[in-house]
């Protein structure tokens, strides 16, 4: 299985990362090194083998729906690059 | 010399009133300041800060409610939110970020009177093993200042060796802990997964991911462990379990004891010195009463593949928080996204941009089950094996780096190769198992760390058989040569 040039470039919208050529082309040899790799776990038999995304059994934590101390909103918004009326500022999102 | 002293030493001298916090603190800081230009350990201190915690733990001594980490100085990981005090994983994409709170553990830090030291060097998020993919500034191992302390907790491991602090924390991954302790000649301890909470830890992957001490000694090791450790709400994957307790710690005895050697720990691609003193410490070991069998876990094999699939997915999910919004720089760009995409290409290193691809990868459509479910599958697999090792056995024991320490700038070539050499700390992560590494003795100068592993949640039983290790290895306590 190998990553082509196209590949990387999808991948990399998808994480929302703006890549150079120089980068695209770097990014596209150690993925192929890293999934040559990966290679070896195609061929374990693993059918009926439950999948863990865990490592340890636990079940889902619930939490009384109280209202409790909270982030003061000048505390959250202070490391914030640009803030204005107490709101995060972001470019426009929605077109006119 | 004060600095050179173990915690537990320190909490004596200050008990008997023989010195005091704030003078404790200002040697450690007086020491910083002179050595830390060779060996990059911090990136951040604020000495008024450090001033005014041993202040507190002073008056602490002297209202009689001192605790046995009191006055100890101990550096934090700087992927572990320190509230007022800049926290940047490294990373240019947090340059200047101020957690507006605590993680739990600096919380439980202070709670104990500890005096928080500053905070330590890492690879860039704590992506990778020598500390070397900080966007900051190298780390060099205090026995031999043109090599790596390891990584990704180097920082903590070098200022722990090099005592610019007697005790430090980190955080572990993948052997984030363990390594860097093994590199730098001290010990390190992963907690089993769940039981030290993981608050206010930049998260890289999730389910793997725990906090611990790096230490001098096992028993310093244990202090901070019990400290840090037990229950907490803010995490959700925080067991409700107490503290990890030091009661027993010097009461377990060798005799009897049974400890696996898997055979794929023993491959060859381990270094011939590592091999030597691993080997070494057998036989010392074996004249103690500690019993050996040789087992097989085949899934080892699988450990590295598995690993760099489901922690890079998971970090390619948490890292998506770093979009230039609520912290870090921000870039210019076109429109939202050309904003958050700039933001990162320009906040992130090469490595963390490698691995958030390859986690995007294997969670993308037609991807997924050829790895990510093939990856969880292993995980299972493993657990299951290692679960029938400890049926018969009371730990597994290997190296904890299959190399000494290497050069820096030796392994940047192929990013490949040094991922491929975190195989024997691996499992403890996926398996979600309590590790510890010790020295064991030394290749061509350069420290071998020992590794030992229990099954999940036998934290006390592992410190306690480590801390029995330790009493009959010559050389688990020996000091790198520092000024």
């Amino acid at each position: 299985m190998s990553i082509s040039i196209d590949e990387v470039r999808h991948v990399a919208r998808l994480a929302r990362l703006e890549l150079n050529e120089a980068e695209i082309f770097s990014l596209q040899g150690e993925l192929n090194a890293l999934l040559g790799h990966f290679a070896d776990i195609q061929s374990i038999d693993s059918s009926g083998i439950e999948p863990k995304s865990h490592a340890v059994a636990v079940q889902n934590v619930w939490s009384e729906d109280v209202v409790g101390p909270t982030l003061p909103r000048e505390k959250a918004l202070r490391n914030s690059a640009l803030s204005r009326a107490g709101l995060f500022v972001v470019p426009q999102i929605i077109e006119d | 010399m004060l600095t050179s002293l173990t915690a537990v030493e320190i909490a004596r001298r200050l008990a008997k009133r023989e010195v005091s916090a704030p003078e404790v603190a200002q040697a450690f800081l007086d020491r910083i300041a002179a050595h830390d230009s060779t060996y990059g350990a911090f990136l951040a201190i604020d000495p008024d800060r450090v001033r005014a915690d041993a202040q507190s733990a002073q008056a602490k001594i002297d209202a009689g409610q001192a605790g046995p980490l009191t006055g100890i100085p101990i550096a934090i990981k700087d992927n572990i939110s320190t509230e007022g005090l800049e926290t940047t994983c490294a990373s240019k994409i947090l340059k200047g970020y101020i957690p507006p709170f605590n993680a739990t553990v600096v919380d439980l830090v202070h709670q104990a009177g500890g005096v928080v030291m500053g905070k330590t060097n890492l690879d860039e998020f704590a992506m990778g093993a020598s500390t070397e993919t900080s966007a900051y500034k190298i780390t060099r191992n205090p026995w031999d200042t043109t090599r790596a302390p390891g990584g990704s907790s180097g920082g903590s491991a070098a200022a722990v060796c090099a005592e610019l602090a007697p005790l430090a924390i980190g955080s572990d991954t993948g052997g984030s802990i363990r390594q860097p302790a093994a590199l730098c000649g001290i010990v390190g301890f992963k907690p089993s997964y769940g039981r030290c909470s993981r608050y206010g830890l930049v998260a890289f992957g999730s389910s793997l991911d725990q906090i611990g001490p790096l230490a001098h000694t096992v028993e310093d090791a244990a202090l901070l462990t019990e400290a840090i450790t037990g229950y907490d709400r803010m995490d959700s994957t925080s067991l409700n379990l107490p503290p990890v307790s030091s009661k027993e710690l010097k009461s377990g005895s060798l005799k009897g004891l049974k400890l696996a050697l898997p055979k794929e720990l023993f491959s060859d691609a381990i270094h011939p010195g590592v091999r030597n003193a691993v080997q070494r410490s057998i036989e010392i070991l074996t004249k103690e009463g500690v019993e050996f069998g040789e087992v097989s876990i085949p899934s080892i094999a699988y450990g590295v593949t598995t690993y760099y699939i489901i922690a890079p997915a998971e970090a390619s999910s948490n890292l998506a928080r770093f979009d230039g919004v609520r912290f870090g720089p921000r870039a210019e760009g076109k429109g939202h996204i050309g904003v958050v995409e700039r933001s990162r290409a320009e906040g992130f290193g090469h490595e963390v941009k490698s691995r958030i691809m390859i986690g995007t990868y294997a969670l993308s459509a037609g991807y997924y089950d050829a790895f990510y479910l093939r990856a969880q599958q292993v995980r299972t697999m493993m657990q299951q094996e290692f679960e029938a090792i400890y049926q018969s056995f009371d730990g597994v024991l290997s190296a904890t780096s299959p190399i000494p320490a290497f050069k820096i700038g030796e392994m940047d070539s192929d990013p490949l190769a040094m991922k491929l050499l975190d195989y024997c700390t691996i499992p403890a992560n996926l398996g979600g198992m309590p590790g510890i590494s010790l020295n064991c003795g030394f290749s061509d100068g350069l420290p071998v760390g020992l590794q030992l592993l229990s099954a999940p949640l036998t934290d006390e039983r592992l410190l306690q058989m480590a801390y029995s290790v330790e009493q009959v290895l010559p050389d688990a306590t020996r000091r790198a040569p520092v000024p």
